[in-house]
């Protein structure tokens, strides 16, 4: 195991299955000569020349659109927009074609794409540009989501995500590229749609992923020193959804508190707090409280940005609460 | 025009020129996030089009917008007081670099989705249309917004319903680090509006005059009802697209003859050359336009940090 960044971890990930599979390829824009945005694809346009790594213009739903079409020849793209906030120029491609094309025509046609793309605010990049809609893509049967927390899960699910037959929308965190973590070297592979305990405890769940899994480690430790013990499941994958992790934890703290970036109303801790109470009313000793951002577009100004997303302080409060 | 109006102008541009510079060294220092672009080396484009327009026509654009800002009279201090995301800055700190915007002075904003607002543009136009109203929507955008179905949605509604909208492609050669060629099916993007029928032309935009010359006739035919005209500006960014661009995809060599362009140097040299104002009267353009810049940071440095309450405020009109 080698202790590198999730950027490393991710580009790590596209590049042995690049060299995997020569059907693999990447399309975005800036991902070639600029080497991608967050650097990301640095140095690929060198090494797989511009048939496989192809910059596109500034067209969204042709990105999507055109990525749709090519997996449906047996090509797996992994089709890159620059942010999760332009996802929504993509939106009907993501959502009319790519979410039913498998369903509608009776299981005929088969969809290997990857849509790679990056969420999240607390950069001071104003309402358009912070945006943390996870929920949304999770919303529709037909796609699957997956958000990564940690380098090794990143690259480990992405693996994942281009080898998968159906049509997953891989979400990272803008400000999660620099985190460093043990990464198993080689084919490392896992897999969709599975739960799992990143800190063990008895007297809480907090339920949650991404960079909320970091804030929320942080919070346990705060926690840990005045003896309580927080349970931490991260989700990796928000459709489909691993509840059994949860419902096991639950049982075992009868108490949780579901933190995620995006806003609470229709979100995340909506959806995990119903199936709480759907799958283990019995253990229920306090309600479920969500940790979310506040419901307003993000602010440029840093200090009212920092106020509108959750903190380990929100977490430790919550959880207060529900002891 | 007058003396003091050409001077005017002068020192719009280097107002711009100078507040940019303090942003970028602000931004340096951290005082400014998010992202921030630069419009050094595209002054003469906002500053010929916003000077050729009447108080009653509409201003639209990207997040290239600083310069749009101070052209349509937006002080520097409030300018500057938004880029430090302050309570006195033009959107309250709350819009940052990309979304200035002051709709007393019919400047409808700065927009951060590539060709998001092009349809607004259309939609600004329809307004006045719709009541009879004489007044043009000038929309501005950059060369890679072209390539986006947003762009080519505005441009046919815009001609299907005759809006008095003039579309202005600020082509500086680069969408990020792609250039037109690698991104654009038509290299000259002017062609794009041949495809709509649209009345289209190309202009200098290093050359402030020419700029407003054009802007002035072409705003002028489509306020009586020519329908909507295409203006394909040609300028070019000497900085890179925002802070923190590596900037592999040119070479220096390229940047640097473009630089001996510079629209300031070259409106200076025509001021002169014309007998229009002296050396002297030119420096003293300059001091007082960095006199201005000057006292704009200090103004946004010494500004409040909008009240955590701001946070909730402006969601809805209503409760
Ligand atoms: C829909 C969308 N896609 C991608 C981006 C990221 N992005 C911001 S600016 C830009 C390049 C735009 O180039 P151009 O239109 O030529 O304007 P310029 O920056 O040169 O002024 C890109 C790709 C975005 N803001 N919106
Ligand atoms: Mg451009």
């Amino acid at each position: 195991m080698a202790r590198i960044t999730m950027r490393e971890a991710i580009s790590q990930a596209l590049w042995e299955e690049m060299e995997r599979d020569p059907d693999v390829f990447i399309m975005g824009q800036e991902v070639g000569v600029w080497g991608g945005t967050y650097a990301v694809t640095k140095g690929f346009y060198d090494h797989f020349g511009p048939r496989r790594v192809r910059d596109t213009p500034i067209s969204e739903s042709a990105i999507v659109g055109a990525a749709i079409g090519s997996a449906l020849t047996g090509l797996r793209p992994v089709a890159e927009l620059m942010t999760i906030n332009f996802a929504f120029v993509a939106m009907d491609h993501i959502v009319n074609e790519a979410a039913k094309i498998h369903y509608m025509f009776g299981g005929q046609m088969v969809l290997p794409l990857v849509i790679r793309t990056v969420g999240g605010g607390g950069r001071q990049l104003g309402a358009t540009h912070s945006q943390t809609p996870d929920a949304i893509f999770a919303h529709f049967p037909g796609l699957k989501v997956v958000s990564p927390g940690t380098p090794a899960d990143a690259k480990g699910l992405l693996k994942a995500a281009i080898r998968s037959q159906d049509p997953v929308m891989f979400i990272e965190h803008a400000t999660l590229y620099q985190m460093r973590g043990e990464v198993p070297e080689g084919d490392y592979v896992v897999p969709i749609g599975k739960s799992i305990v990143q800190r063990p405890g008895r007297d809480v769940t907090i339920v949650t992923y991404s960079k909320m899994l970091e804030v929320s480690l942080k919070a346990a430790d705060k926690l840990s020193q005045e003896g309580i013990e927080a349970e931490i499941v991260d989700l990796r994958t928000l459709r489909p959804l691993g509840m059994e992790p949860v419902i096991e934890s639950f049982k075992k703290t009868n108490r949780a508190v579901v933190v995620e970036e995006g806003w609470p109303s229709y979100g995340i801790g909506a959806e995990i707090s119903s199936r709480i109470y759907e799958q283990a009313f019995d253990y229920v000793d306090a309600p479920v409280k969500r940790v979310a951002q506040k419901e307003v577009p993000l602010p440029y100004n840093r200090t009212l940005e920092q106020m509108a997303i959750p903190n380990a302080e929100d977490i430790i409060a919550a959880v207060k609460e529900v002891l | 025009m007058e003396k003091t109006e050409y001077l005017d102008l002068y020192h719009q541009m280097v107002v711009i020129r100078r507040l940019e510079e303090s942003a970028a060294e602000l931004y340096q220092s951290g005082k400014i996030g998010g992202f921030l672009h630069l419009y050094v080396g595209q002054e003469a484009v906002s500053t010929g089009l916003i000077s050729a327009r009447r108080p009653e026509d509409r201003v639209i654009t990207a997040y290239r917008d600083h310069g749009v800002a101070i052209n349509v009279g937006i002080s520097a201090n409030q300018v500057m007081a938004e880029l430090l995301g302050k309570a006195t800055g033009i959107s309250k700190g709350k819009g940052g670099s990309m979304h200035m915007a002051d709709v007393t002075k019919n400047f409808w904003g700065g927009h951060a989705i590539v060709g998001a607002h092009l349809p607004l543009a259309a939609g600004l136009a329809l307004g006045d249309a719709y009541r009879d109203q004489k007044a043009v929507t000038i929309c501005m955008f950059g060369d890679g917004a072209t390539n986006i179905g947003f762009f080519h949605e505005a441009l046919n509604l815009s001609k299907v319903w005759n809006l008095p909208v003039v579309w202005v492609c600020e082509n500086n050669k680069y969408g990020m680090g792609t250039t037109i060629d690698r991104a654009s099916a038509v290299s000259e993007i002017r062609r794009k509006a041949d495809g709509y029928e649209m009345k289209n032309q190309v202009v200098d935009g290093m050359d402030l005059l020419a700029v407003r010359e054009t802007a002035l006739q072409v705003f002028d035919e489509v306020r009586n009802g020519s329908g909507p005209q295409f203006l394909e500006i040609e300028t070019y960014r000497f900085r890179g697209h925002s802070m923190g661009d590596p900037e592999r995809y040119r070479q220096q060599e390229e940047v640097k003859q473009w630089q001996e362009n510079d629209p300031i140097g070259i409106y200076h040299q025509h001021l002169i050359k014309d007998g229009i104002a002296t050396e002297e009267e030119l420096q003293q353009v300059v001091k007082d336009a960095e006199a201005v810049v000057k006292a704009s940071v200090a103004f946004a440095e010494s500004s409040p940090e909008p009240a955590p309450e701001e946070l909730f405020t402006d969601i809805y009109m209503e409760e």
